[in-house]
């Protein structure tokens, strides 16, 4: 009996300490560190539209052109028009309904704060986060400027890169309004079904498939 | 030393194997001397003891079955593609060295003593995991397909490419061993207002993409193994995101930080990329979900018939939705329909094989798959898929492939309309 006793008192007390951990400090495996905010600050080098984690710099659309001319042109060309099959930066306005759209940062991204963001974590190409970020600031603005968005005496910084409006902010639909193209019925014809049969094209005769 | 075949082999290694290999594998015609009743030349000699390979690869003869890109598609064959020889593959798991791989900045090379997961944002503990934390959670072992938005993107406008692997190969399926976010964060703990994750890679593109945070918390893993070893680097050893049922892109590679906030990030891979434009110049965003699809590996361009009589048709189906129901497949351009054969295991969002064998007496064939899954969705044709969303849409053509088999047993990838 006194035994039976204990052994559920111990029950007891354990249930209640781990009620107690739980509600302290919810870590239910207790493995990994704190962060420290130095080491946080070191790697969300996010920014999102509405300007947040933008970091403190600015830069005019004057100094961009230099930078970019020596950090960029050689792939995107002087003015952003890509070289060879290298991205297009500048460009495509009023393509997006066509046949051949042009999809660059003038016509087709919607938030500036995305080409900071894009160019201080990725660019150039093979040598990211080597901009400093009025650098960066200094390329988006020259970015914004060929593009129309902005002109030539701007100065984008932390404190307006989230009001830019860009061309193409409301061209995007939310959400995804899918299945929209299927009998969702589970029951597809499976005898004498009218389908067209008839064979209008070949990849054959396009002959672009690698040969090995 | 005795001449035989595997010195004659080694020889000609030494030489380059490239005329060696060409010769074995271009040698469809059997050696007489190896058949029936003579002794075959593998048989008397002694083959390779087993400290010759300590990581075993697959045969000499097999050395066709690899991955392959087109060359044309990209600038970089940094920021690349290559594809998954679905083809040449049996069951539903993807060999690791076969798996597709698509990068934006090349492969990292991570020491994993070196590896940091950072947890930041809306969190009650803003921490920090090695490897060796994550190992010491409770771990899942799951199979899941992981397929790029962009499969089948270069047959929106019409056939292209004339191949199984270069139409249907950004996809892979294999088992994954990690740790489940809804675990991990248990440590972390939540603020209420954390709605999105940014998931974030180190690889020097950065790749980043905002995920809803029921997603993270309903099955997505960090994954450190893929087929029973550790991922491979070009899928982002030493460990990844895992986001089952949804586009490649977002299952972030070499992931270094998931970020919690209260709204979308907007990041390039989500506005520049991954968006679906269409014919009005309106594009789709945050499309996640890949639908119900299937492919015929075997016969294909790649897989020609050889024999008239019986066939074993092959092919694989997957749904980001769920598990596939049925697959359904056509021998005359989906006029009337015969219900495949599905190969245990059927798992949610994994692959599944399919097989159907048909007779086969030297006529012309237009080959189809049609895939079900559990919701009740059916794969549809590319026209259905035009009708609503035009022919700019790059992403998520999930509809049926038509392969047409010629009087020779050659196969043509086709459109029909
Ligand atoms: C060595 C060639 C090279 C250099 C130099 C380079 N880039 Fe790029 N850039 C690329 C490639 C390749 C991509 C596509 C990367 C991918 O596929 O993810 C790209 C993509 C981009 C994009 C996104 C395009 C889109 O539509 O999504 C932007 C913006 C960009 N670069 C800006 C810059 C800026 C600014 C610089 C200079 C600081 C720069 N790049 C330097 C090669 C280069």
């Amino acid at each position: 009996m006194y035994v039976w006793v204990k052994i559920v008192s111990v029950l007891l007390l354990t249930s209640l300490m781990g009620t107690w951990s739980l509600q302290a400090s919810d870590r239910a495996f207790n493995l990994g560190n704190i962060a420290t905010s130095q080491q946080v600050k070191g790697w969300d080098i996010d920014v999102r539209p509405d300007g947040v984690g933008a970091p403190i710099g600015s830069g005019s659309v004057f100094d961009g052109e230099e930078v970019f001319a020596e950090q960029c042109a050689s792939c995107h060309g002087d003015f952003g028009e890509g070289v060879d099959r290298w991205p297009e930066l500048v460009g495509g306005e009023g393509t997006l309904n066509t046949h051949d759209p042009l999809k660059t940062t003038g016509s087709y991204w919607p938030y500036a704060s995305t080409m900071f963001d894009y160019i201080y974590r990725a660019m150039p190409f093979g040598v990211s986060q080597s901009l400093s970020y009025d650098e960066t600031y200094q390329i988006v603005a020259y970015l914004l400027y060929m593009n129309d968005i902005i002109d030539d005496d701007f100065v984008l910084s932390d404190q307006n890169i989230g009001l830019i409006k860009m061309p193409n902010q409301d061209g995007f639909l939310l959400p995804d309004p899918r299945p929209d193209a299927s009998t969702i019925d589970g029951n597809p014809c499976m005898k004498n079904c009218d389908v067209p049969v008839k064979i209008i094209g070949k990849a054959r005769d396009i002959d672009v498939t690698p040969e090995d | 030393m005795k001449f035989n075949r595997r010195n004659l082999i080694k020889s000609f290694a030494a030489l380059g194997s490239v005329g060696f290999s060409t010769r074995v594998l271009a040698q469809d015609k059997p050696n007489p001397n190896n058949l029936p009743p003579n002794l075959p030349e593998w048989t008397p000699d002694l083959g390779a003891g087993v400290d010759e390979n300590p990581y075993g690869s697959p045969s000499q003869f097999e050395r066709e079955v690899i991955r392959r890109n087109v060359p044309w598609l990209t600038a970089s064959s940094q920021s690349s593609v290559n594809f998954t020889p679905l083809q040449d593959l049996e069951g539903i798991i993807t060999p690791n060295g076969l798996c597709f791989e698509r990068h934006h900045g090349g492969v990292a090379e991570i020491n994993p003593t070196d590896y940091r997961l950072m947890i930041n944002g809306l969190v009650d503990r803003e921490m920090i995991f090695s490897l060796e934390d994550l190992k010491r959670f409770p771990q899942v072992n799951k199979f899941y397909f992981l397929e790029c938005a962009a499969n089948g993107g270069m047959e929106w406008k019409g056939a292209q490419l004339n191949g199984c692997q270069y139409t249907f190969g950004m996809v892979h399926n294999v088992q994954y061993t990690g740790v489940k976010l809804s675990d991990l964060l248990r440590e972390t703990g939540l603020k209420p207002k954390a709605k999105w994750v940014l998931a974030e890679g180190s690889d020097t593109s950065g790749m980043t993409r905002s995920i809803p945070i029921e997603k993270i918390l309903g099955d997505c893993l960090i994954a450190w193994a893929m087929n029973g070893e550790a991922l491979r680097p070009e899928q982002g050893y030493p460990a990844r995101l895992v986001v089952p049922g949804w586009e490649g892109n977002m299952w972030v590679k070499w992931i270094r930080r998931l970020e919690f906030g209260d709204k979308p990030y907007m990041t390039r891979e989500e506005t520049s990329k991954y968006t679906d434009l269409l014919t009005d110049g309106k594009a789709r965003m945050f499309t996640w979900v890949m639908e119900a699809k299937s492919v015929i590996t075997s016969p294909s361009p790649e897989k020609p018939i050889h024999h008239k009589g019986i066939q074993q048709l092959r092919g694989l189906a997957w749904s980001g939705n769920g598990k596939i129901k049925r697959v359904d497949v056509s021998l005359d351009g989906g006029k009337n329909w015969t219900t495949a054969q599905l190969h245990a295991p059927i798992m949610a969002k994994s692959l599944v094989r399919f097989t159907l064998p048909f007779e086969w007496r030297g006529e012309e064939l237009l080959i189809q798959s049609r895939a079900m899954d559990e919701t009740g969705y059916v794969q549809p044709y590319i026209q259905d898929l035009q009708k609503i969303r035009g022919k700019n849409s790059i992403y998520h053509n999930n509809s049926i492939a038509t392969w047409l088999v010629s009087k020779s047993g050659k196969v043509d990838n086709v459109r029909l309309g």
